[in-house]
């Protein structure tokens, strides 16, 4: 072969040449700069547009965050202060306000040297959480509840927490990383009791309250494991029963006869002394809890054979949806003080939190419906070819994936939901956005303060939805399961 | 909670109505706290401070009542409550009284059930304009865009004022004060209109007040009171000569520096009477003999709280004006002690 290429050809070359480097404007942040901001005429003039919208809005408000004032007492005081820094005539931002409001942001009127127990329970919040959320990637659920027990027991020191309770925070969150890496199912033990234990930090009071409760639960499991025997249809009757008949009959009676014997409780803290992010996130959090799996129950019934159940669950759903939630929420806090007789005290927060519920449960309850409606027919086919029953081949076969389909649906609710919790200003609660930052602009050395709480409320507002949002899209990916 | 939740629930089904024989005093005492609704937050008038303690005008009328009944400033619980909530919180039975700048009317006393028991603070529409807008009178303000709160008898105040004196305005609709002040600082309207205690406030908080002026035109009548519910008169009557007391007592020369030497030394019979030297008139609204004194002594007569909360001392800065007593050419008068 050589000799015949020897006569033909003066010279082939025997190694590949080494590659060349790119033109320069293919390459590097000039290539990707052509690619997504000037591809074309429009996309050019779109950039030169966003640009020019940037600037302007950096150029007239730069000045403003520049000349920040984080210390002052009053209002005047952040002016004098700019004023001195800056030159007569400029302007600045005064986040003293914030410095020194902070706490009623934070934690409304909540007793001061009782700060640690809401902090307590939001850390708390994310041991419980750590084994539903990351039940499946050890290497998260390592890093959050690690984190969480460093910032817990950090903040907890900083807030003066009682020696006692110290050492009850460090076992539980010590305790949960530990079993989290051999056992995280028993984790969902704490998640389970979390409610009230969390109910119990928060509004304070006697404990014999939250083992009454508890007690209840046992005794309908009782009669559940009794009933059992004869059908299972009565023993979840049965064991609801039980518990009812238990929690109106007896449990009230039953924990203030405890607490007379043996006083075993903490400082109460009243409804109204709740505010700010407190309230936001109690709300937040227990309308998100609760109105999940009523939200599934809603769709499920819409989608039943049964007339009565679907004809029910669509009137309830079309009412909540066709009703604003400030009309809910002032139907929650002023019409049932007419119904109720003068000296009872249906709890302003727990009222709230019921109407959110039912208002997001209402949307969830669609969104759940859209992704039921999404699965194949032959899903629903296979399930009743496999001999499943209702229960079971919703549970085994059709909710996981029609909750897969629904995952932004349902945390765009949770999203708004807990953006919705503001509106609670309109009877009288203390949210952090409006009537926590009139409450602190009615007192003399703020009054004329305005954007700067608004930043403030925003900021948190937004780091707490872009937290949900970004987890949403990690569930996304972690449960896909087509074939790409 | 879990109790009262369960009671609720366990009221609801039963709805036992037993508004119509209610006994505040007896209610409040048995309760050892006095129920206060109060503004969320005005300034001067009612405002949580970084403790979260209230403190401000209408606070203190709530700080005396608890004292006279209760025998202790201390013993209220809050309520706040917004322009929507108020009136319900009260005729629903969750507050005792509303001490929250509420104007008094024909029909909030008569068609929404209250009682209101006097006044308070007198009030009225103003105008507030800056200072190059050159305007002096209200009567000029032809044409003008007027930032005006939705929802309020501003509004319609505004509206009736305009039409009779045959002038023309555009609305500009704002939701609250602090708003207003935005919208007004950014040149969104000319003139700026609410209550005149809230146009000083909001003009001393300003960067440059000495550039605004607040006409002299007061276009409404705003009497701001205290109210109750419609049905327990005698509770009417304890924080109705309450706040005669604290008003009376600025007449007398009656302070909370000089009370306790009064109680000895005083010879006149008026105050020897509202102190509870001589006569019990406490009895006869079924409380002790000095109740008054207690009122007088949570944060001082009429004239001291006006002075601490939005005098001319503070940084709000109103003038007495129709808020003086009587003898000095206010319309403050209270009925003899006797």
């Amino acid at each position: 072969m050589s000799e015949i290429h020897a006569e033909t050809v003066a010279f082939v070359r025997e190694t590949m040449l080494p590659a060349e480097a790119p033109p320069a404007r293919e390459a590097g942040a000039v290539k990707w700069l052509r690619e997504n901001l000037f591809s074309g005429p429009v996309n050019t003039l779109l950039t030169l547009l966003g640009l020019g919208i940037i600037w302007f809005l950096v150029s007239h408000f730069w000045d403003w965050f520049a000349h920040s004032v984080w210390s002052a007492n009053s209002l005047s005081e952040c002016r004098q202060i700019i004023a001195e820094t800056w030159g007569e005539g400029a302007r600045g931002a005064c986040f003293a306000v914030i410095r020194e409001r902070w706490n009623q942001y934070v934690y409304g009127f909540y007793p001061s040297d009782l700060y640690w127990r809401p902090t307590l329970v939001f850390g708390l919040l994310f041991v419980a959480l750590a084994p539903v959320l990351f039940s499946e990637s050890r290497s998260l659920r390592r890093l959050i509840l690690g984190l969480t027990t460093a910032v817990t027991l950090i903040l907890l020191v900083a807030l003066g927490t009682p020696v006692l309770w110290l050492i009850f925070a460090a076992a539980v969150t010590i305790g949960a990383s530990v079993i989290a890496e051999r056992h995280p199912l028993y984790l969902l033990i704490f998640s389970a009791l979390y409610p009230l234990l969390g109910v119990w930090l928060l509004w304070g009071g006697s404990i014999w309250g939250v083992i009454m409760v508890l007690v209840g639960f046992g005794l309908g499991w009782g009669a559940w494991l009794v009933a059992a025997r004869v059908s299972p249809m009565l023993s979840a009757v049965a064991a609801a029963l039980v518990a009812m008949i238990w929690w109106i009959g007896f449990a009230g009676a039953a924990a203030s006869d405890a607490q007379n014997l043996i006083p075993l409780g903490i400082t109460p803290v009243d409804s109204d002394q709740f505010g700010g992010f407190l309230l936001s996130i109690t709300i937040g959090v227990a309308g998100i809890a609760l109105s999940l799996p009523l939200g599934i129950v809603l769709a499920l019934a819409r989608r039943s054979d049964m007339f009565l159940v679907t004809s029910l669950a669509v009137m309830f759903i079309e009412f909540i949806r066709g009703v604003p939630l400030i009309t809910l929420l002032f139907v929650a806090s002023l019409l049932l003080n007419y119904f109720l007789p003068p000296g009872t005290n249906f709890d302003i927060i727990l009222r709230v939190i019921i109407m959110v519920t039912l208002f997001a449960a209402a949307y969830m309850a669609e969104v759940i419906r859209g992704g039921l409606a999404a699965l194949p027919k032959g899903q629903y086919e296979a399930a009743d070819a496999l001999g499943l029953d209702y229960w079971k081949a919703q549970r085994l076969i059709i909710l996981p994936q029609a909750l897969k389909i629904s995952i932004p649906g349902i945390v765009s609710t949770f999203i708004g939901m807990f953006k919705d919790t503001t509106l609670v200003t309109f009877v009288g609660l203390y949210d952090p956005l409006k009537s926590m930052s009139d409450a602190v602009r009615a007192s003399t050395s703020w009054k004329g303060i305005y954007w700067e709480p608004y930043i403030f409320v925003g900021v948190i507002f937004f780091l707490i939805c872009f937290g949900m949002s970004r987890y949403s899209m990690y569930l996304e990916r972690r449960l896909a399961r087509d074939h790409r | 909670m879990k109790k009262s939740v369960f009671l609720g629930t366990v009221a609801a089904a039963t709805m036992v109505a037993g508004m119509g024989m209610a006994d505040t005093l007896a209610d409040v005492k048995a309760r050892g706290e006095l129920n206060c609704g109060v503004n969320t937050g005005l300034v001067g008038f009612a405002a949580p401070d970084a403790n979260g303690n209230w403190t401000g005008f209408d606070v203190d009328v709530c700080k005396a009542v608890a004292a006279a009944v209760l025998g202790d400033s201390s013993k209220v619980k809050y309520v706040p409550t917004t322009g929507q909530t108020r009136f319900t919180a009260l005729s629903s039975g969750e507050v005792d009284v509303l001490a929250r700048n509420s104007t008094w009317t024909f029909s909030r006393d008569t068609d929404l059930k209250l009682d209101f028991v006097g006044v308070n603070y007198y009030d009225g529409q103003g105008f507030m304009v800056p200072k190059e807008l050159g305007v002096t009178s209200a009567k000029e303000l032809d044409g003008a865009t007027i930032c005006i709160q939705t929802g309020t008898t501003t509004e319609l105040n505004l509206a009736d004022y305009f039409k009779a004196n045959n002038l023309s305005y555009s609305p500009v609709n704002i939701d609250s004060n602090a708003e207003g002040e935005q919208q007004y600082m950014a040149g969104a309207c000319d003139a700026y209109t609410t209550d005149a205690s809230g146009l000083a406030a909001t003009r001393a908080a300003f960067a440059d007040p000495e550039n605004h002026v607040i006409l002299p035109e007061i276009i409404s009548k705003e009497p701001l009171g205290p109210a109750v519910r419609h049905g327990d008169s005698n509770w009417g009557d304890i924080v109705r000569w309450t706040l005669n007391a604290l008003i009376a007592a600025e007449e007398y020369g009656v302070t909370s520096k000089n009370i306790e030497e009064l109680v000895k030394s005083s010879q006149n019979p008026e105050v020897q009477r509202l102190l509870g030297v001589t006569d019990d008139l406490g009895a006869m609204i079924g409380l002790d003999k000095e109740w008054a004194k207690r009122a007088i002594l949570a944060s001082g007569n009429y004239g001291e709280i006006f002075a601490a909360n939005i005098g001319e001392q503070t940084p709000i800065g109103l003038a007495r004006g129709l808020n003086a007593q009587w003898t000095q050419g206010g319309l403050l008068y209270a009925p003899p002690f006797r």
